[in-house]
């Protein structure tokens, strides 16, 4: 097992040029890590597991259905995360999931057991800035970076407050909604992009509605990078880890060549 | 008397800058909707200092709802149990239950705040119909979410608010009831939040609703306290209510918190979040939530739907974590007992919600003799005629 810092590997990859491609995968989902090596061999930049929670509130259909499945095949949170050593990838891993299954094992508790399986990030949707003082700290001290998520509704003097907060990347909220694909990018999704790099040197990726290359690609023309959850799941379920692979390879010529 | 007169109550003041009643409580959602939050808490505080909107919301309360309520005290059933019963009748008002003093007080500030659609969520029915009613009053858009389980066994209350002009979609993830319909209301409302007022049926989600459910519920204890002692000289040694997100007992208990009245909210058996008393973080708030060893969310079980909730309110968790407020629960079979009782001691058919505090006060009657207990009946039942057509079929 290499433990990558999710940090300073995209910051790295970020100063040298590159745009950043962080793929999701639900953990726990038939044949997820196999799709995360797939998402590594063919140039993301991390991956984002999943671990399924009961009640997604920020998640669409897809993203959903994977969980629910998932759960119902007694997928946990410690069944995750004692694979994620065994996954030998070069890439930093991050996980998504929701604030209730951190507060049941206790902050401290939580973020440590992240760090022993190796993992370098977290994403709690529904934990907004004025109530993450405590996991953030916790957070912190095992070397965890907390990524704060920033969302179109934010009056400009919001926006400082979260970057500042932010460790990793700052998730950018591309549209007013849930996960899930959309036949366009929204304008809101490099209006807040900007606005956001207008105030941090920290990466800014954009997530939530980025749909496919040539939205990922639009998206790279002002954010530092994507993040891609439904459009992968989908293909994961449909057709399996092969096709997950083949995808990120087009989505990384796309943005490669913005 | 004065509806909605304002008391002081040190036990039930607002709660902390955070949206916290002692560790219980907050603003757990996601930042979409944090500012929307924010909006939602300031416009509150605004219209509720406003003698004008209060005036506009009272009047509406009186001469569209009914209220205040009637206090009916049961002298057949209170013999046959050794107590004296009284029963706050909700079930009076306007659409039949409690559920419209909050939709009526949200909807007006909805529309004050420029809004012009609802989103809400409902269990049995009622905060659905309550909620489109208050959109056909208002000229508001209205879109209700259910659970597809709770859509098929409350038709008529689907039929209802479709003919009161909302929509109804059927909610077909996780256990497809309640707690379903608050996800999918919730993501509603993350995609259309510059429009649309999420009108929260509960004393539940993230701050200020708690909070701000419980002002508009308030009148419920506010009315009785003064009717009761109108009638008895003197408070009630018991307050009883039912118990799902805990709204209509926040606002009866809300009469007596500063009383020596015994406070009960009663849980179903299958839906009982105090009696494990696990805090758990979900739709926005920190409570005491039902869920299983790595903390998810577990599955409500009851006969009735509106109390069909892993869940309940942060104030209710807050109020038996310092013992001022016990959690009790009973069974189905208790509540359908209870429920053919009110029906033939005293010519009411309650709603299943109602009738667990009353399945409660039967059960426990024998430590209450010659005491007074003071119900409040949050709903009639009409809505439950046809599911207990199946469940009586050969009994009656």
């Amino acid at each position: 097992m290499t433990t990558v810092d999710l940090a300073t590997s995209l910051r790295t990859s970020r100063d040298a040029g590159r745009k950043l491609l962080v793929p999701y995968i639900t953990g726990g989902y038939p044949g997820w890590q196999d799709a995360i090596r797939a998402c590594a061999a063919n140039g993301a930049d991390a991956v984002e597991i999943g671990i399924p929670f009961s009640d997604p509130v920020m998640d669409g259909p897809v993203i959903q259905q994977a969980s629910q499945a998932a759960l119902e095949s007694g997928t946990t949170p410690q069944s995750v995360l004692e694979e994620v050593p065994s996954l030998d990838v070069d890439i930093p891993l991050a996980v998504m999931t929701y604030y209730n299954l951190v507060h049941h094992d206790g902050p401290v508790r939580f973020a440590n057991r992240l760090a022993e399986a190796g993992v370098t990030g977290a994403i709690l949707p529904d934990l907004p800035l004025e109530e993450s003082a405590e996991w953030a700290e916790a957070a912190d001290e095992a070397k965890v970076a907390t990524i704060m998520l920033a969302a179109p509704t934010a009056p400009d003097d919001r926006l400082p407050r979260i970057v500042e907060r932010a460790r990793g990347f700052v998730y950018s909220v591309g549209l007013l909604g849930v996960t899930g694909e959309r036949d366009s990018l929204a304008e809101t999704a490099t209006a807040l992009a900007g606005r956001l790099k207008a105030v941090t040197d920290t990466p800014v990726l954009v997530g939530v509605g980025v749909s496919n290359a040539e939205q990922a690609a639009a998206a790279v023309r002002v954010a530092d990078g994507v993040i891609q959850g439904a459009s992968m799941v989908r293909r994961l379920m449909e057709s399996g880890p092969d096709e997950v692979g083949r995808y990120v390879a087009e989505v990384r010529a796309a943005i490669d060549a913005v | 008397m004065t509806i909605a007169e304002e008391r002081d109550s040190s036990m039930m003041s607002e709660p902390d800058p955070s949206g916290r009643f002692g560790e219980f409580g907050g603003r757990f959602v996601p930042e979409t909707l944090v500012p929307a939050c924010q909006e939602l808490e300031a416009g509150f505080r605004e219209a509720w200092a406003d003698p004008e909107w209060r005036e506009e919301l009272n009047t509406a309360l009186r001469d569209y709802a009914g209220r205040p309520s009637g206090l009916s005290e049961c002298h057949r059933l209170g013999e046959q149990l050794g107590l004296r019963l009284l029963l706050k009748r909700e079930d009076l008002n306007h659409t039949g239950s409690h559920k419209i003093n909050n939709v009526l007080g949200q909807a007006f500030l909805a529309k004050r705040m420029g809004k012009t659609r609802l989103v809400a969520e409902t269990g049995a029915g009622q905060h659905g119909v309550a909620s489109a009613t208050a959109a056909a009053l208002l000229g508001m858009e209205c879109k209700v979410y259910m659970g597809a389980v709770d859509v098929e066994r409350q038709a008529l209350n689907v039929f209802r608010m479709r003919l009161l002009g909302a929509e109804v979609e059927a909610v077909h993830s996780g256990s497809r009831t309640l707690k379903d319909a608050v996800n999918e209301a919730m993501r509603d409302w993350v995609a259309t939040v510059g429009d649309t007022h999420y009108c929260l049926g509960s004393v539940m989600g993230p701050h200020p609703y708690p909070w701000m459910v419980r002002q508009f519920h308030r009148v419920i204890g506010d009315e009785a306290r003064e009717q009761a002692r109108a009638l008895l000289g003197d408070d009630p040694d018991v307050v009883t209510a039912c118990v799902g997100g805990g709204s209509n007992a926040i606002g009866i208990f809300s009469g007596f918190v500063d009383t020596r009245s015994r406070l009960v909210g009663v849980e179903p058996r299958g839906g009982a979040a105090v009696s494990r008393a696990i805090p758990g973080v979900v739709h926005g708030m920190r409570s005491y939530l039902m869920q299983d060893e790595y903390g998810q969310v577990e599955e409500a079980h009851s006969i009735s739907a509106g109390l069909d909730y892993p869940g309940i309110g942060p104030e209710h968790s807050y109020l038996s974590s310092i013992g001022r407020a016990e959690y009790p629960t009973v069974t189905d079979e208790e509540v359908v007992d209870a429920f053919q009782l009110l029906s033939k001691t005293e010519g009411i058919i309650p709603a299943l919600e109602p009738a667990h505090a009353l399945a409660w006060v039967v059960r426990e009657a024998h430590t209450m003799q010659g005491q007074t207990v003071l119900l409040n009946l949050s709903g009639r039942g009409d809505k439950d005629v046809g599911q207990m057509m199946d469940v009586l079929k050969d009994r009656l």
